[in-house]
């Protein structure tokens, strides 16, 4: 089978390493961004340092920063690790000020409710904290989702492949085929995570779909 | 890395049409044409939005669905398409310029629509309720309530334009992306990496500009004081402030 010329297989190939080297940063970053944006959040003066310098990272292109990790990592160009490193430093960039935003956003009469109830410092944050900081996270998931996404396919011009190489390919071929199904390929991809974040949301705040 | 600060040094490199001064201006030149034709754009159509609340869905939507869309792939499109339909010179830049501009317009214009649309309607009541009319309330009031917002706009479309224009130089722009794109085509890592260094300074530097330009611009009143905190000021940020 083929589409605009590409076959599917290839297509479904490169898309499963687009899925991973966009996806898989998404768990990581997530998971470094919690206690991080968690510290901002306990320690005031923390917080401009902290969103600031993760926030200047997002600054850097992609493709500089695709060329420049391998000489801090002491890995080959051609690693794949290098875009995996760097949509991680891109996903943490955008979600510790929003983790810590969101966990400023938890209304303070609740806490102190918890609080009152016996709750502890660490059970508090677990049960109470980040349950209610469920939404706000996962709105600048989907950003990161979608961002990250996009980015990963400018890997293609330092021949990491992934749906952004039918980019290479078709551009160096003249041929608009490729181009067009790696186009549409990263949509999808991109309304794929939107749809899997959306839905986790919603297992994750019960108590928001009667609501809405 | 200690190749990379040779060829950073080397005097070779900093002069002549190719050398690092000349792509450094030849980028922020293209960064800032496009920027301003994405402004000139998207402000207007921004206020529209975020003053009359006409087409907000379909302008969220677009800048949200824009998002989702591979800027390579849209330049590789824009090139294959446009360029045996130009002449000359240009045939080179307008196609990369073109998708600079469109990848600019969605942040400036969410940036613009979002910072109207959150202006407190008691400051704008109390603007009709003074006498002012539509546009003396938009241009004395909305606007300058606006500005936070609509920098920070200004600001991530300035910063996805310079990374664009990177990748261009794979379809022959000019600029400090050409060291990236020369370099890996002749395996020259030092020249690819101080390349990178370059434009990662240029971004760093440009956002750095826009920001104190923001500082000197937005109203004290609206940051509630000088200082770090005034560069980023959102509610969420004062009521940190608060405690």
């Amino acid at each position: 089978m083929s589409l605009l010329g590409v076959d599917l297989a290839t297509v479904l190939e490169l898309g499963q390493d687009h899925l991973l080297l966009a996806g898989v940063p998404l768990l990581v970053g997530l998971a470094l961004a919690i206690p991080l944006g968690w510290l901002a959040t306990r320690r005031g003066w923390l917080y401009p340092p902290l969103v600031a310098g993760t926030g200047l990272l997002y600054t850097i292109p992609s493709l500089a920063l695709f060329i420049l990790l391998p000489g801090f990592l002491g890995t080959r160009i051609l690693d794949p690790v290098n875009v995996l490193v760097a949509m991680t430093v891109y996903t943490l960039a955008l979600l510790t000020r929003t983790v810590a935003d969101a966990l400023l956003s938890v209304p303070g009469h609740v806490r102190q409710a918890a609080t009152a109830m016996g709750y502890g410092p660490a059970r508090r944050f677990l049960a109470v904290d980040l349950p209610l900081a469920v939404p706000v996270i996962s709105a600048g998931l989907r950003v990161a989702a979608v961002s990250n996404v996009s980015i990963v396919s400018v890997a293609a011009l330092v021949g990491v492949s992934q749906l952004g190489s039918l980019f290479t390919d078709g551009f160096n071929r003249n041929a608009m085929g490729p181009i067009v199904v790696g186009v549409i390929g990263c949509v999808v991809l991109a309304v794929l995570f939107d749809l899997v974040i959306l839905l986790v949301t919603r297992l994750l705040t019960p108590w928001k779909v009667s609501a809405s | 890395m200690a190749d990379v600060l040779a060829w950073l040094t080397d005097p070779a490199n900093w002069s002549g049409q190719g050398g690092i001064p000349a792509q450094a201006l030849a980028h922020l030149r293209y960064s800032v044409i496009a920027l301003l034709l994405a402004c000139l754009v998207a402000v207007p159509l921004g206020l529209y939005v975020g003053h009359t609340g006409r087409g907000r869905v379909v302008a969220v939507n677009i800048a949200g669905a824009f998002r989702a869309i591979p800027s390579l792939g849209v330049l590789f499109i824009a090139v294959l398409l446009l360029l045996p339909r130009l002449r000359g010179e240009l045939a080179f830049e307008a196609p990369s310029i073109i998708v600079l501009v469109l990848l600019a317009v969605p942040p400036v214009l969410s940036g613009v629509y979002a910072g109207i649309e959150q202006v407190d309607p008691a400051a704008r009541d109390a603007a009709h309720g003074m006498g002012m009319r539509p546009w003396q309330v938009l241009a004395q009031v909305e606007v300058p309530c606006a500005l936070p917002l609509a920098i920070a706009g200004i600001r991530s479309g300035m910063l996805q334009i310079i990374a664009t224009a990177t990748i261009a130089a794979v379809v022959g722009l000019g600029g400090l992306g050409r060291f990236l794109i020369d370099g890996q085509a002749v395996r020259d890592y030092p020249q690819m990496a101080g390349g990178a260094l370059l434009v990662a300074a240029l971004a760093l530097g440009t956002d750095l500009v826009l920001g104190l330009a923001q500082r000197a611009v937005v109203s004290p009143g609206l940051t509630g004081g000088t200082g770090l905190r005034a560069r980023s000021a959102t509610a969420l940020d004062r009521r940190l402030a608060r405690g």
